[in-house]
């Protein structure tokens, strides 16, 4: 029975025979791709590679990076930045003012705005848009922080929309809420219901008012966006762009080498590195719009007072948080964590924010790294050192610190490591937790932390990184706090609520000062440093292109559409694609060459083994 | 049917039993037998199910961290928002309540809703399975292929150069970690560094903007070849080590002998005589593998950017998405199940020495 099997040598043999030809066809099929590539006379496509999954293109419920910031070609906002200032710019909203207490904005719609189905853009799309973010819990995920002070919203005219607030509101001008077409949206509402918040936006093409229109999604491999030529703004320089997906940084790295992307961001300082010699590839190094921070754990409480969590008792005094932050040389993180990729830091607001960023200066740095005070100061406390060298508080706790540190970014570790070997300097040990994202938030959440790691990006106008830090953005009960640092404190709050109502940007940003001089002096949040933003285009691909701000700025993550509305294709970039037929020929031969000498080696074999048994 | 554990294990320790039943004339009946047999392995395979359902349910949600806080990090949403999203992915409710919705969908094949793409589970599975088959389906088979073949010429002649050579080349791609060698071929034959042309695109499944089914499905092939390539190179050692080791055993035996007294060549001995009874062992191992063809190569798929499952559970598990990652491991771990259930009825009918 057994003996009956087909003659396996066959089998086999024919299974390398379609090996072989499988190869081969890999190898032939980049010839029609090839020369589909270099007659490239339909229109110019500019390519980006990116990493992060759509969660949806509904633009009420989109959260994450990659989904907002291709709407944000999709559909305009009232008012935009200007990259030349990093100040408030006219977009849907040609102008604006506000009355005298300040609770009344009026927006002055521009004439030329229409969306993609050539329908006018009205007052009325505008206050539908902003109502329904107001009403509808479903269609508030997104941006429902920018209406919760909005008391009504309503068209005066076609022309004209008026927002009325409950509270005056700083930041009207930094409303990065996209404007939707109401003829289109209300019957997805209406029909959608209580399911709304499930409706992904994939009826495609788009309707929207921006320099691009959605028209096309395939999930996990690309998204493509066509120019809007109408726009009021002008006809962006590429006809279309591609978003491609590469789920690994490095291989994204090696297709923009090969030409097969335009465009990388989020580098890693290795990986601009590598690029910065090869030819056709610029590396945009830009100012950092982040900031990089450990903060200390001051006791944390619910609203109500109650005490949670296991915080080190010694951290609540402010002496101890003070030398902690004295015996660290943020210069030193600069090096040794992020390769000199970044700025040392001193206020909050990272530099790139000229008018709103501070530095304490002169008799403001107290807190300047010098571990000679810092241990001066622990002593004068009452912390001595104990026989193993690690002080003990007078209430007799041992200085042994927890610090949690994100594990999935190597810059975070490597600074965690120059924070324990400093704080031992002053008599602090560190219980180093270098652990996943989740962990970290547990331990955040529910207060079981001595210091942690955290950073935000700070977007151009920086009410919201000031928010979280208001004594109302402590949690209600344990676990949900809406802050990142259990941080409550009188005079900060009276400056929060004192800057969200002065509309004059000089005075303003006065207050913003003495914030982050608040923030500095309690030393409970601690900035470290501002990383650079590292990012890597073709210039055989890409000609020229708007940065955002224009010194010093980042290409990807504008707060405008600047970037990719202004770029325009280089005359060379079919060189690119030109130079793969060659390499077709070549692979092609490659591939012929391993088969004819695998089947000649097989073959020999063959006989070889015969004679060799008889 | 009246089958316990106990009485369905019996015929699986029966690969010994050659001599037909002794001990039980009144049950001999062979119809009856079998019946039994797989009526046990259904059972197993279901009780199988069960646990990696209970097991997939929980053991996500044990995992830190709050997939709501993850998906809103660095965004700027207030606490109402956060508790918005919570309300939608039924993360408010207590979790025994979650459990009994998530089981009762499980009937009506319903997986739930991905968090991330707030879509149907099923339906991201369904989109992704294809290329997943395409890439892991042609890789398990090319390294079947290639294994058993190389593997039965280095048993039959152990210790031989061709031995030592084709042993020590698998062995050395099997120790290689896949993330390297994908990464390495990319830099090689893809991105066109200095003299060396990009042969191959650096990932993808189909170049974006083609049109025609011919052109898209060249361009397919040629997105495959560097994921197939990694995928064989890590993998064909197992096969090679197994088809070995089974025909070095089947070497001596008396009636390969026989076939050279008939005076057959050698190279036809091994073929028709020594290969098929050799590659019994290598079944259980090509179905485990088949089971793990719809999990795909995670790694193979997220260097290469392969649009397939891996590359969903690997962004997943990034949030993490429970919804999606949960959906996708009692996949995982029904197609495993499956092929084994599959194996243990198939191997009976090749080898007619563990029937029962």
């Amino acid at each position: 029975m057994a003996q009956h099997h087909p003659p396996t040598g066959t089998l086999l043999r024919r299974a390398a025979a379609s090996t072989g030809a499988l190869l081969l066809i890999g190898g032939l099929s980049a010839v029609p791709a090839a020369a589909d590539e270099t007659d490239g006379t339909d229109g110019t496509t500019l390519t980006v590679a990116i990493a992060q999954q759509v969660d949806s293109f509904n633009p009420f419920t989109a959260q994450l990076a990659v989904t907002t910031n291709i709407l944000r070609h999709v559909y305009d906002r009232l008012v935009t930045v200007d990259p030349d200032t990093n100040e408030p710019a006219a977009s849907l909203a040609e102008s604006w003012d506000t009355s005298d207490d300040g609770l009344t904005w009026t927006f002055h719609l521009r004439d030329d705005a229409t969306f993609s189905d050539g329908e006018q853009l009205t007052a009325d799309d505008v206050a539908w848009t902003f109502t329904t973010i107001m009403e509808n819990d479903a269609a508030a995920i997104a941006s429902g922080n920018y209406v919760s002070a909005f008391e009504e919203v309503t068209a005066e005219d076609d022309r004209t929309v008026v927002i009325e607030l409950d509270e005056p509101q700083a930041t009207m001008t930094a409303l990065n809420v996209p404007i939707v077409p109401r003829h289109v949206w209300e019957p997805i509402l209406e029909a959608e219901g209580e399911d709304f918040s499930d409706y992904v936006g994939d009826d495609l093409p788009t309707v929207g008012s921006g320099p691009f229109v959605l028209t096309e999604h395939s999930r996990g491999e690309h998204i493509r966006l066509e120019a809007n030529p109408d726009h009021w703004r002008g006809a962006p320089g590429f006809d279309e762009l591609y978003f491609r997906y590469y789920s690994e940084k490095d291989a994204a790295v090696e297709a923009l080498r090969s030409g097969e992307v335009s465009f990388v961001y989020e580098l890693t300082d290795a990986q601009a590195t590598s690029l910065e010699t090869v030819d056709d590839i610029a590396v945009n190094i830009a100012d950092g719009k982040r900031f990089q921070a450990f903060t200390i754990n001051p006791g944390a409480e619910t609203q109500d007072g109650e005490e949670f969590g296991d915080g080190h008792p010694a951290l609540q005094d402010l002496t101890v948080r003070q030398a902690i932050v004295k015996a660290i040389d943020n210069e030193e993180i600069v090096q040794q964590g992020a390769n000199g990729q970044a700025v040392a830091a001193g206020g909050y607001l990272p530099p790139r924010y000229a008018d709103f960023h501070w530095a304490p200066e002169g008799d403001e740095a107290i807190l300047d790294f010098d571990p000679e005070a810092a241990n001066a100061m622990l002593d004068e406390a009452g912390y001595d050192r104990g026989d193993d060298g690690v002080r003990v508080s007078p209430d007799g706790d041992r200085l042994e610190l927890r610090m949690h540190v994100h594990a999935d970014r190597p810059d975070n570790v490597q600074a965690g490591l120059v924070i324990a070997e400093r704080l031992a300097d002053v008599g602090i040990e560190i219980d180093n937790r270098t652990v996943d994202p989740g962990i970290l938030s547990d331990a955040l959440y529910d207060a079981e932390y001595d210091l942690i790691f955290t950073g935000w990006t700070v977007n151009p106008d920086p009410d919201y990184v000031f928010s979280i830090h208001t004594c109302d953005a402590l949690p209600t009960e344990p676990g949900t706090m809406q802050g990142d640092a259990y941080f409550c404190d009188e005079e900060y709050d009276e400056l929060y609520q004192e800057q969200l109502g002065e509309y004059d940007r000089e005075a303003r940003a006065e207050i913003i000062h003495r914030l982050q001089e608040v923030l500095y002096r309690e030393a409970v949040v601690n900035v470290l440093t501002y990383p650079n933003i590292m990012e890597a285009y073709r210039t055989d691909h890409v000609e020229s292109l708007q940065l955002e701000p224009t010194e010093g700025g980042n290409i990807w993550g504008q707060d405008g559409y600047w970037a990719w509305w202004s770029a325009t294709p280089a005359d060379g970039s079919s060189d690119v694609n030109g130079g793969l037929s060659t390499g077709v020929a070549i692979g092609i031969g490659v591939v012929v060459l391993v088969l004819v000498a695998g089947g000649a080696f097989l073959f020999f074999r063959n006989r070889s083994t015969v004679e060799d048994r008889e | 049917m009246t089958t316990t554990p106990t009485e369905a294990d019996g015929p699986t320790g029966a690969g010994t039993d050659d001599v037909p039943a002794p001990a039980a004339p009144g049950t001999g009946n062979r119809a009856w037998r079998v019946v039994t047999y797989v009526c046990g392995r259904l059972l197993t395979a279901a009780v199988s199910l069960f646990a990696v359902i209970v097991a997939g349910f929980f053991l996500f949600r044990i995992l830190p961290g709050d997939p709501v806080r993850a998906m809103t990090e660095g965004r700027e949403v207030t606490a109402e928002q956060r508790e918005e999203l919570r309300r939608q992915f039924g993360l408010d409710q207590p979790l025994w309540r979650q459990f009994l919705d998530y089981a009762e969908g499980l009937l009506r094949f319903d997986l739930g809703i991905s968090f991330q793409y707030r879509e149907p589970v099923v339906d991201l599975i369904l989109e992704r399975l294809g290329p997943t088959i395409l890439l892991a389906g042609t890789g398990t088979v090319i390294a079947a292929l290639l294994g058993l073949f190389l593997g039965a010429r280095a048993g039959w002649r152990p210790g031989g150069r061709g031995d030592r050579t084709n042993t020590a080349v698998a062995l050395f791609f099997w120790s290689v970690p896949t993330f390297w060698l994908g990464l390495l071929l990319i830099v090689l034959l893809a991105s066109g560094r200095g003299f060396m042309p990009g042969l191959f695109p650096t990932g993808g499944m189909v170049d974006p903007g083609l049109s025609g089914p011919l052109e898209r499905a060249l361009s397919t092939a040629q997105h495959m070849v560097l994921p197939v390539t990694t995928m064989v190179a890590v993998i064909y050692a197992q096969y090679l080590m197994i088809m070995r080791s089974s025909l070095m055993d089947e070497k001596g035996a008396d009636y390969l002998t026989t076939a050279r007294a008939k005076g057959l060549r050698d190279a036809l001995v091994r073929r028709r005589h020594a290969v098929p009874n050799a590659l019994l062992p290598t079944v259980t191992l090509i179905f485990l593998n088949l089971g793990q063809v719809v999990s795909g190569v995670i790694l193979v798929e997220t260097v290469f950017s392969w649009p397939g499952l891996g590359q969903l559970f690997y962004s997943g598990l990034q949030v993490p998405d429970l919804g999606l990652v949960q959906g996708l491991f009692v996949v995982f771990a029904a197609s495993v199940i499956l092929m084994n259930l599959l194996a243990d009825l198939v191997y009976p009918l090749l080898d007619p020495r563990v029937r029962p």
